[in-house]
């Protein structure tokens, strides 16, 4: 079902089909990754600095809005990616009717999926580009280093993007999306080592924890914003690379399933 | 020269219900096809496997001499397909849903911009290249579907239901627009549910049903062979005329509160039936293409 006959450099067209959509709403989506960091750092500075002293975290002892400044990058590369190859992915497949347009031409299902998953990253990679410029210029992130959180952006998009996509496979209508984003999106956003640090958590929770893409997205980014990770970065970047290759495969055989009959 | 699409026992069986049950046909290059049915018939379902979407459960498909499992892209690239749903890209804008799909194709930009151009111009939507897509009247979405199907320039166009829900006006547009396609030797296959469509438009149709073809002929062949050829409609006949209908074993479907009789221009039988059975109101009329749909497939409703 899946061979190298199914994917060609085509999907890079789907690719563009909704860069070119996305221009024309690009002035709103731009204000969201310019303000919710703002918004968190003002919050949590604001409201936490009396109750947390300090973090410790990777041998060093850092403020909470110090701790905290990476992983907003990195849920808002979970949120982008994992939204829009949920929502509107499903709106293209289902309301809109997009992919069986495209479906009527020289491109596979593969290939329409693959680039549904990778325009997600670029949309999360984006929003990423954005925050990093933000916390950046706030003092919150080391540079050079603080560069490769682009990359990761990418691949932590497309990490995500592909579990999405999966979940659009199989979702029978698009208010169940409220289930894996309760069972999965929720947990992983609390319990990530985003707002408290992963040891913090009684011990069987941990590898729970290590399981979650979330997690290596915020250590990795966090490793090149402040230059210590409590888990190797190789280990991490790994993981994000199985991760998004599963999902990915997963969400092909799924989608096929679902719109090829 | 070769047919372009070439179906042998074609057989599509989803889990339990077979949709399509053995068809055979082919369409000579140039040909304005026509796949008649009732609904639920396995019209969209051929067309489906005829473009690659659906797979075929058994049999032979082959499209430019070519294997659809095998040969699917380069198929597909030389394909025009106006799906009977609206596929539009409702984020795009008219002109922009063009380019957009050429690019699906792999038509460079500058070639794209040309032909959708002219393509706007032939089917009369220039002055609404800029608007959205949810702005179009039925009959614009229709014409920019069928403007998006020729935009790789294909060799063979195929049309689910193509006029489907479009006021007359349109549809007669649509019509035009399809007549000069064949003018230029375009090949077609087109489904639809209007019998003057079908019979205006093509040079040879199949009428199927439950899978299977029923006829497989020139539109006005069909109409003699299955329709007599001319008709006598007769409201409110009595017992005197079914008698004389059945003891001459005349051609008729007797429909209850009205009698349909084919008499293929038979002048003994217009002149008995117009002076001894027209109690009520009598019809005569030439067979059309709608007759010999209904004798073939049933009166009775599908859904």
């Amino acid at each position: 079902m899946i061979n190298s006959s199914t994917i060609s450099w085509r999907f890079l067209k789907v690719w563009r089909r909704n860069l070119v959509t996305y221009q024309k709403i690009w002035k709103v989506n731009f204000i969201t990754p310019l303000l919710e960091p703002l918004l968190y750092i003002l919050a949590f500075g604001l409201g936490f600095s009396g109750l947390v002293e300090k973090v410790d975290y990777a041998g060093q002892s850092l403020t909470y809005t110090q701790f905290i400044a990476p992983a907003l990058i990195a849920t808002a590369v979970m949120w982008n990616a994992f939204f829009e190859t949920t929502y509107a992915s499903f709106v293209r497949m289902y309301y809109q009717k997009t992919f069986d347009g495209m479906l009527a031409t020289p491109l596979s299902l593969e290939e329409i999926i693959l680039a549904e998953v990778v325009w997600s990253a670029t949309k999360a990679f984006g929003a990423a580009a954005i925050m990093m410029t933000v916390l950046g210029l706030l003092g919150f992130i080391d540079f050079p280093s603080g560069l490769l959180i682009l990359p990761i952006a990418f691949l932590g998009g497309l990490a995500m993007g592909a579990i999405g996509m999966f979940f659009t496979g199989i979702t029978p209508s698009i208010d169940m999306f409220n289930l894996p984003i309760f069972l999965f999106i929720t947990p992983m956003f609390l319990f990530s080592g985003t707002f408290f640090p992963v040891s913090n958590l009684p011990t069987w929770a941990q590898p729970m924890a290590l399981a979650f893409p979330l997690y290596h997205m915020v250590e990795l980014i966090r490793r090149f914003s402040l230059g210590g990770s409590q888990t190797h970065p190789g280990i991490s970047i790994v993981y994000l690379l199985l991760f998004a290759t599963v999902f990915l495969l997963l969400a092909m055989r799924t989608m096929h399933k679902r719109l090829i009959n | 020269m070769e047919n372009i699409i070439d179906v042998q026992h074609l057989v599509k069986r989803y889990d339990g219900l077979t949709a399509v049950d053995g068809l055979s046909f082919t369409v000579a290059p140039g040909e304005f096809f026509g796949l008649l049915g009732p609904n639920g018939a396995g019209k969209t379902t051929t067309i489906r496997m005829l473009y690659g979407f659906t797979p075929i459960t058994d049999g032979r498909l082959r499209v430019f001499g070519m294997d659809i499992a095998r040969d699917w892209r380069a198929i597909k690239a030389r394909i025009g397909v106006c799906q009977q749903d609206n596929t539009l890209d409702p984020d795009l804008s008219v002109e922009q849903n063009l380019l957009v799909f050429a690019g699906y194709f792999g038509i460079p930009a500058s070639v794209a911009r040309v032909r959708a151009a002219e393509l706007l111009d032939f089917f009369a939507l220039t002055h609404k290249k800029d608007a959205k897509v949810v702005e179009l009247s039925g009959g614009m979405a229709r014409r920019l579907i069928l403007a998006r199907a020729l935009i790789n320039q294909p060799d063979l166009l195929i049309l689910d239901e193509p006029t489907t829900g479009l006021d007359p006006q349109s549809r007669h547009q649509v019509w035009e627009k399809l007549a000069a396609l064949k003018e230029k030797g375009l090949t077609v296959l087109i489904t639809t549910h209007y019998m003057e469509e079908a019979a205006q438009l093509c040079d040879r149709l199949v009428i199927v049903d439950h899978g299977k073809i029923l006829v497989n002929g020139a539109p006005a062949e069909l109409i003699t062979q299955h329709a007599g050829g001319s008709i006598i409609e007769i409201e409110g006949p009595d017992q005197a005329l079914r008698d004389y209908l059945s003891g001459n074993e005349v051609a008729c479907d007797d429909l209850g509160t009205k009698i349909i009789v084919y008499t293929t221009e038979d002048a003994a039988l217009n002149t008995i039936i117009r002076e001894q059975f027209c109690t009520a109101r009598c019809t005569f009329r030439s067979s059309t293409l709608e007759d010999v749909f209904l004798r073939l497939t049933g009166r009775e409703l599908r859904e």
